[in-house]
């Protein structure tokens, strides 16, 4: 009964066609029935039946997403079938689902060595097809001998395909390169073009892992690249060309020729062309004819309606833009007119182009332009047009700007483009220019309170970090401000519930520095004896505030005392502390304005309070370099080594932002004195910090020793790096009045300031890439292989007259090849040399791989 | 970073996909989501604009045939044009092997599509460039069964 019932089975089982059809008829069960029913054939002795319904089920694997790996099993069934049509379906089925971790991967070996030794090459083709899909560590182990077998059959077809699977077997079994390596070679010089694209294929991926290991062939890559006429090849060996010559460049001057060679052919391909510009641009870059000619080239390109080619254009000049700028700024109005295509791709490549060609002169100019394009673009546009000024800018401590007013300005219009989310980039830059560059203060102070006292501004997240840029600047340098009353006001609106508690509590430390400085202001006014403030070091070039009269200070305090009274209950700890410090700061103080109004007596409490104050608020901060923390002193009888070395290593991640210094930390947190400067001494002197700072520092140390690095530090070391700590401040005090005059400025970024450049780098050390033992092995063993080569070809040489005609050459080597071919027939003394070549090994690695002088 | 086919798709402007031959290893759902990813990739794109784009830390080289996306995910530094002609190259056998082909014949014939792009690209490569040549061996496979 039941072979009946398997023969019924399989007389009305579903053919793939029918399946199909099924399926597109939309019944949403029809695969799970259809499931059923294979299952169920699958399971049948007759090979035709499970064949077909294997077949069903890769379909439905491939197109629907059905899980087939529960099938491994029966598709090895299949594939040992005599039938080329059973063969088939089960290859595909195999090289379709089975991965490393396929349980039955161990039954398809013998199969597949059958196969690979069939004289059929149609079943050879299927095996070979397979491997090269699913090839796993043990196949490539145990199948290496018959791939080798086929690399040199008769059949061109046959070897292609050898060839085509030799790379992953190299890749999963490394060793596998002694036995195949020689015939793979052998097949460069080869005259089917289809097998030598094949072995090209193969070498070019070889080469971008390794390049070094695969310079002695380069003579055969040469032939090639003067000889072939297929595109395919030619690219494959261009590209080989572009990563030997990066490496050897004197490869580089032999290979230009033949390269320029090819651009010049008037029915050139497109592709190869292409391939030809980028090769002489990423490698060949120093040989002039060939990288005019590519230059003039990609001009055609540019200029092409095809966008595609338009794109490779502006590509490949922004690969060849940082050493030859010229080429870019031949081809600009290209450029520009690339800005306004529709094609999101180009527009972006116009951009990296337009950006490498920024420099001091036109930077206004095409920020200008930038602008523009950005208020008219859609936000990812947009954005990304903003992010690269920034970046272009601030490139090297600003060096590109000369007019930090208007680049100020800038950064101020930036905030108010509708799509901007650069907001955290444009705060950084914002305090880091208040910092560096004290001219540029008054124009900052300007633009942060446009921005502050906008109350829309504050509605829109993306910008809260330039709001608490503004905000700190403006109370940092509130004496350039016009109006101090303004500024609180603006700092204290109700509008500012909408920022974050973090930013608020920078809000409230603004306001408190502007009320600081306003009631400096008032009570020193009182004095007829005091100088006008106009002369005060801290106060340059600010405009008339010592105008404050009762009225206006009193004002001022009860305007702030009302806009905190509010905050003093908020349930953000930082605001409620700030809210309540200035609170009773005001209290404190309040009663004596009243008085102050009548009495001339300088020596109240509330004076001295004021005055204390705003000596605090005096110092100035500047950027501080992220190796500061290290260079400080180590007090004497301080041990950290012997702690703190177990645990640094623990720690690491910990420990190292936590020696970063950030001065968005230093803004809101004036007790932290340890690393100010004094912008006084900073002309004369390389002081190391102040003795009573480095006590605190010691007592700090002391406490949170945890926190602290162990240092290797030395008085000397820290004599002429003292100097980066004082960083950037090193504006020369002459200037200090100018607001009008620009010119000067010109000389600010001549006499550069000492740029804070971070010695130890941002980032842990990253670990280098620990390269697959694979990839080592595989080095190895290729070097080795060409090695034994190499020796025959220096033999060579010494015999052969010195001469520079490549073809000569060539023959030479294929003679040594044809010599050491059939020293391998000796299978004994193939043996005896592999295992003199494994002793050696160790000591021919570590030797850089000659490149035989008939090269050069 | 290897220099090799990473897969080839075929899909409708519907996003079905037709064809779908992976040169690396993927699990099933990522497969899934490479596809959707890619199809609304390719999709959107005006026809004017160029046939590259980006994908993930790769390319993606693709063309439309009639209602059909032929879209090919190469390694970042590979030569755009080059891969464009060989999706030409496929379709042109395509067409030659199916007689005007379309989208239907591709949907039924779907083993032997397969059949012509394993004589076309072996493990990422291409190793087959000669239109002549592929046909040839497939009328010669076909004789087999």
């Amino acid at each position: 009964m039941a072979s009946s019932n398997s023969l019924m089975d399989s007389l009305f089982q579903r053919s793939l066609e029918d399946l199909i059809k099924g399926l597109r008829l939309g019944e949403s069960t029809f695969i799970s029935r259809s499931l059923e029913e294979i299952r169920r054939e699958i399971k049948l002795t007759d090979l035709s039946t499970k064949s077909v319904a294997l077949q069903k089920l890769s379909y439905l694997a491939a197109l629907h997403g059905v899980d087939m790996a529960w099938a491994a099993f029966h598709a090895v069934e299949v594939v040992s079938s005599s039938r080329f049509a059973h063969k088939r379906i089960g290859y595909h089925a195999i090289a379709q689902s089975f991965s490393d971790q396929t349980p039955v991967m161990l039954l398809i070996t013998n199969q597949l060595r059958k196969d690979l030794n069939s004289s059929n090459e149609h079943e050879v083709s299927l095996a070979l097809e397979c491997l090269a899909r699913i090839g796993t560590d043990d196949l490539a182990r145990d199948l290496t001998s018959e791939v080798f077998t086929l690399l040199g059959s008769s059949k061109a077809l046959v070897r292609k395909k050898a060839i085509g699977v030799v790379l992953r077997v190299f890749d999963k079994y490394p060793d596998a390169v002694k036995v195949c390596f020689k015939r793979l070679v052998e097949n460069l010089e080869s005259s089917d073009p289809q097998l030598l694209s094949a072995v090209v294929g193969v070498f070019c991926e070889l080469t971008a892992k390794d390049p070094r290991s695969y310079l002695p062939l380069a003579p055969e890559f040469y032939k090639i690249l003067v000889d072939s006429r297929n595109n395919w090849v030619l690219i494959k060996v261009l590209k080989i060309f572009a990563k030997l010559a990066s490496i050897e460049p004197r490869l580089a001057k032999k290979v230009a020729d033949p390269v320029c060679e090819h651009m010049r052919k008037q029915n050139v391909g497109k592709s190869l062309l292409f391939e030809c510009i980028r090769t002489v641009f990423s490698s060949l870059s120093d040989q002039e004819t060939a990288l005019k000619l590519a230059v003039a080239k990609i001009r055609e390109f540019l200029v092409d309606d095809d966008p595609n080619l338009k794109y490779l254009g502006l590509h490949a000049l922004s690969i060849v833009a940082g050493k030859h700028l010229w080429a870019v700024l031949e081809n600009k109005e290209a450029v520009v007119k690339a800005m306004s295509d529709e094609d999101p791709n180009v527009k972006l490549e116009a951009l990296h182009l337009l950006m490498a060609m920024v420099n001091e002169d036109n930077v206004t100019e095409i920020s200008r332009i930038l602008m523009n394009y950005a208020l008219k673009s859609d936000p990812l546009f947009c954005n990304e047009i903003i992010g690269s000024i920034l970046v272009a800018c601030s490139r090297d401590s600003y060096e590109i700007i000369v007019d930090f007013d208007w680049y100020v300005s800038l950064l101020g219009e930036m905030a108010r483009v509708p799509h901007c989310q650069r907001g955290k980039e444009i705060e950084h830059q914002l305090i880091d220019i208040g910092t560096r560059v004290k001219d540029a203060r008054l124009e900052l102070v300007r633009v942060s309170r446009a921005l502050l006292i906008d109350p829309a501004l504050l509605g829109n997240q993306f910008l809260h970090p330039i709001l608490s840029a503004a905000a700190w600047a403006s109370g940092e340098y509130v004496e350039f401000s016009k109006s101090p009353y303004e500024i609180a006001e603006a700092l204290l609106q109700p509008r500012t519930c909408l920022l974050p508690d973090s930013i608020r509590a920078i809000y409230i430390h603004s306001a408190f520095k502007v009320l600081v400085f306003s009631l400096g202001a008032y009570f020193s006014a009182q004095e007829p004896t005091s100088p006008p403030l106009a002369q005060e070091s801290t106060s340059s070039g600010h405009s008339v505030v010592n105008g404050f009269t009762y009225n206006s200070i009193s004002s001022l305090v009860n305007m702030i005392e009302l806009g905190l009274c509010s905050l003093s209950g908020t349930i953000d700890v930082e605001v409620q502390e700030r809210a309540k410090n200035v609170l009773g700061f005001i209290g404190m103080i309040k009663h004596e304005i009243a008085e102050k109004a009548t009495s001339q007596n300088s020596e109240t409490e509330a004076h001295r309070a004021i005055a204390f104050m705003e000596d605090v608020f005096s110092e100035e901060l500047g950027p501080v370099s992220s190796t500061a923390q290290e260079k400080v002193p180590l007090p004497e009888g301080l041990e950290l080594n012997e702690n703190l070395e177990g645990l640094q290593e623990i720690c690491r991640e910990v420990l190292e932002p936590m020696a970063e210094s950030d001065y968005s930390s230093d803004k809101v947190s004036f007790s932290v004195a340890k690393l100010r400067i004094r912008d006084q001494e900073e002309a004369s002197s390389s002081l190391p910090p102040p003795l009573e700072s480095s006590s605190l520092l010691a007592e700090h140390r002391k406490r949170h020793g945890l926190y602290y690095l162990s240092s290797q530090k030395s008085e000397d070391h820290n004599d002429r790096e003292g100097n980066d700590n004082n960083t950037s401040n090193e504006y020369p005090p002459a200037n200090e009045i100018s607001v009008d005059s620009f010119k000067p400025k010109k000389k600010i970024s001549k006499p550069r300031p000492v740029v804070v450049k971070l010695d130890e780098g941002d980032e842990p050390k990253r670990k280098p890439d620990a390269s697959s033992s694979n990839d080592e092995s595989l080095s190895r063993a290729i070097q080795t292989a060409l090695m034994g080569k190499g020796k025959g070809k220096e033999k060579e040489k010494e015999r052969v007259k010195e001469n520079h005609e490549m073809n000569v050459d060539t023959e030479n080597i294929e003679q040594s090849s044809r010599r050491e071919k059939k020293n391998k027939k000796n299978g004994e003394r193939s043996s005896k040399r592999s295992s003199r070549r494994q002793r050696g090994k160790e000591a021919s690695v570590t030797k850089p791989v000659e490149v035989p002088d008939l090269l050069l | 970073m290897r220099l090799l086919i990473r897969f080839i798709l075929l899909q409708n402007r519907q996003g079905k996909t037709r064809l779908a031959k992976y040169y690396v290893p993927l699990e099933e759902s990522e497969k899934h989501k490479v596809e959707y990813e890619v199809h609304r990739l390719v999709v959107n794109r005006d026809s004017k604009f160029t046939n590259f784009v980006e994908f993930r830390t790769h390319k993606v080289i693709y063309r439309r045939y009639a209602g059909l996306f032929f879209s090919l995910c190469v390694d970042i530094t590979d030569n755009e044009l080059a891969y464009l002609e060989c999706i030409h190259l496929f379709v042109e056998i395509l067409d030659h092997f199916f007689s005007n082909v379309c989208e239907l014949d591709l949907v039924f014939n779907f083993h032997k599509v397969y059949l012509i792009l394993d004589e076309f690209i072996l493990a990422g490569e291409l190793q087959e460039t000669s239109k002549r040549a592929i046909i040839e061996r497939m009328s010669e496979l076909e004789k087999l069964e």
